[in-house]
């Protein structure tokens, strides 16, 4: 065992020098003149702009009350509203459970989708075995169908199942996920050696010990990063969730952000309060994982 | 001592087993989920595509043939909704496209500080709710005053402008989401702002695996950035852009949070915003119609085949024309 986790550390060890000696490209080509890389940086900036800009509206319109809402010209700055939105919200909507709703369906999206992509991608990338390519193109090409053909029966079956209003109609399905498998076989792929499987062999350990003992601390970024794609999607869904939650009370956030904007005076100020917290927290963690979710998110499009 | 134990792993018919079964048992839970949720679904919804059905339970499920194919494909709804979605795809689709190569091959270019910083940012908008965004931007286009009203009020009042903009038909205060012209510009506007960032990360990797000799060469010929970008980046970026223009095609055609947040269910005025997908939710959902939604189900599944194949032709790389 001793003799195992030593290999562990220097593998990781390995792996990090490789990510710090990567090192950036010379430039490709030699914008010398201020005047050119003025009006090349312009577009980047401005588009920078319009993409920060409706965070920045949206905690605006959060701290506004209905009539300052559309008074011209338009608000670009706080005001004191804030906490007679949030007052409307609770009033409206039993928001607090929404969120938990919404936070319990991505937690455990996440958590399945880790354990169960992990697995499946040790399988296919660790293991010869009858049928693996034709099992695994053929897991590749049922990324190919468009979520909006199987709908209608989805919803059909959740009702037969007594599914309908419940989280795990919308946790399990994508719990063993074709992109997330996909996405650590690459993974192992390139972090685990083959000769690791045998050496953990011949120190007594099982199939799953190999697993779960071996391979899982070895691949934790790359789990890392499925579990927050996972918990992203899962957090955003929303045409699964309109269709399978129908009562208040079972309502994700995208879900019950938009009946409230069904109501007859459409209370943008408190929506606004809603859209935040919403987005606000992926947005965080974003801004610390940016790397990691950017490159799992695309990985899939890349090596495809 | 390891030796031993090596050979008692081959005596042990457990462990045998075990390391044979083992694979099958580690993919199993993709297959079996995909039978239950992905598979019979899928199945279901061709069989329900030749019955009529309420979608009660204890209801009877009639078979009908090909009439839910018939009455689809003749109603002039399903024909006013496919416009409308493959419309807004190319309003978001092109721009996006445009923007996102031309801020690729400014990121690529070397000279930007802080690469990671734009990307992150750029990027952002892709892992937000398209339904929280769509809401602040409802607000936006608000009318008449709304924050977009606002800024355009005020070119207005700049002489040479204001008959630019009412050359384009766009005489301020527009009412983006109730004037039939603007609507799906607007909706469009809220797709580009969402997955022009995608689309940039895809062609920057497209970019950084396009050879240095290539560009070395050119810069020792004296070309400058946009013939590097229109002789070089762009013919060796073709492949990429296929997919990345597929990947665009197949999820417009599904498109539905953003046109629902901002139209309504209905689609808004004259229904200009209401897609494919919004037909087929309303068709099972609110009309309890599940067979004639199962037909509109594999209608679009095929305008998407016939629309995919169409762009890969358009877009094949000239290896693929050999």
């Amino acid at each position: 065992m001793a003799v195992k986790n030593i290999d562990i550390q220097n593998l990781k060890q390995k792996n990090m020098k490789r990510h710090m000696q990567r090192k950036e490209p010379e430039p490709l080509v030699n914008v010398k003149s201020g005047v050119s890389k003025f009006f090349l940086y312009l577009p980047l900036v401005i588009w920078a702009l319009i993409t920060l800009y409706p965070f920045w509206y949206m905690l605006v319109l959060a701290t506004r009350g209905p009539a300052e809402i559309f008074r011209m010209p338009p608000p670009v700055w706080f005001s004191k509203a804030l906490l007679s939105n949030y007052e409307v919200l609770l009033d409206r909507l039993p928001f607090w459970r929404n969120l938990w709703n919404s936070f319990y369906i991505a937690a455990m999206a996440s958590l399945l989708s880790m354990f169960f992509c992990s697995l499946g991608g040790f399988g296919f990338a660790m293991y010869k075995f009858k049928g693996r390519n034709l099992l695994f193109n053929f897991m590749i090409a049922t990324l190919m169908i468009p979520p909006l053909l199987g709908i209608v029966p989805y919803f059909i079956m959740m009702s037969y199942f007594g599914w309908v209003n419940t989280p795990r109609a919308l946790y399990l399905p994508g719990a063993a996920g074709a992109y997330g498998i996909y996405l650590l076989r690459q993974y192992i792929l390139s972090a685990v050696p083959p000769d690791l499987m045998d050496a953990a062999r011949i120190d007594g350990c099982t199939e799953f010990a190999i697993y779960y003992r071996v391979v899982l601390p070895i691949i934790k970024p790359g789990v890392g990063a499925l579990g927050l794609i996972s918990f992203i999607g899962s957090w955003n869904n929303f045409m699964t969730a309109l269709v399978i939650l129908k009562q208040r009370v079972t309502y994700t956030l995208p879900v019950a952000l938009r009946s409230f904007q069904g109501a007859a005076q459409t209370h943008y100020g408190a929506i606004m309060v809603g859209a935040t917290i919403a987005v606000f927290p992926l947005l965080i963690i974003f801004a610390f994982m940016s790397k990691q979710i950017i490159s799992g998110l695309t990985l899939g499009a890349l090596k495809g | 001592m390891e030796k031993l134990e090596a050979g008692q792993i081959k005596i042990n018919p457990f462990r045998r087993w075990q390391k044979k079964a083992a694979p099958y048992i580690f993919i199993s839970p993709f297959y079996i989920a995909f039978l239950i949720f992905g598979a019979f679904p899928i199945v279901f919804a061709l069989y329900l595509s030749f019955n009529t059905w309420t979608g009660v339970a204890g209801t009877a499920i009639e078979f009908v043939g090909w009439e839910n194919y018939y009455y689809t494909l003749t109603d002039p709804m399903f024909w006013d909704a496919l416009k409308t979605t493959i419309l807004i795809g190319v309003y978001s689709g092109v721009p996006q496209h445009i923007l996102a190569l031309f801020f690729a091959f400014i990121l690529n270019l070397g000279f930007v500080k802080v690469k990671e910083f734009w990307k992150a940012t750029i990027f952002m908008p892709y892992i937000t709710s398209a339904v929280a965004i769509a809401l602040v931007f409802s607000v936006f286009y608000s009318h008449p005053n709304g924050f977009l009203n606002y800024i355009f009020v005020l070119l207005n009042n700049i002489p040479g402008l204001s008959s630019l903009l009412s050359w384009i038909g766009l005489d301020p205060p527009v009412n983006w989401l109730a004037n039939t012209a603007w609507m799906r510009p607007a909706v469009s506007f809220t797709v580009v702002w969402m997955f022009t960032g995608w689309n940039t990360i895809l062609y920057l990797a497209g970019m950084q695996a396009i050879s240095h000799e290539l560009y070395e060469a050119a810069r020792v010929d004296g070309a400058r950035w946009p013939q590097i970008f229109f002789r070089i980046t762009l013919p060796c970026l073709k492949p990429m852009i296929q997919f990345a223009v597929i990947m665009t095609v197949i999820g417009q055609m599904q498109l539905f949070d953003q046109p629902l947040i901002l139209f309504g269910v209905h689609g808004g005025t004259g229904r200009a915003g209401y897609t494919i997908a919004m037909f087929l939710y309303q068709t099972a959902f609110n009309w309890n119609f599940f067979g004639s939604a199962a037909s509109i189900a594999y209608v679009t599944f095929m305008f998407i085949l016939i629309i995919t194949l169409i762009t890969k032709r358009l877009l094949r790389s000239h290896e693929e024309v050999d």
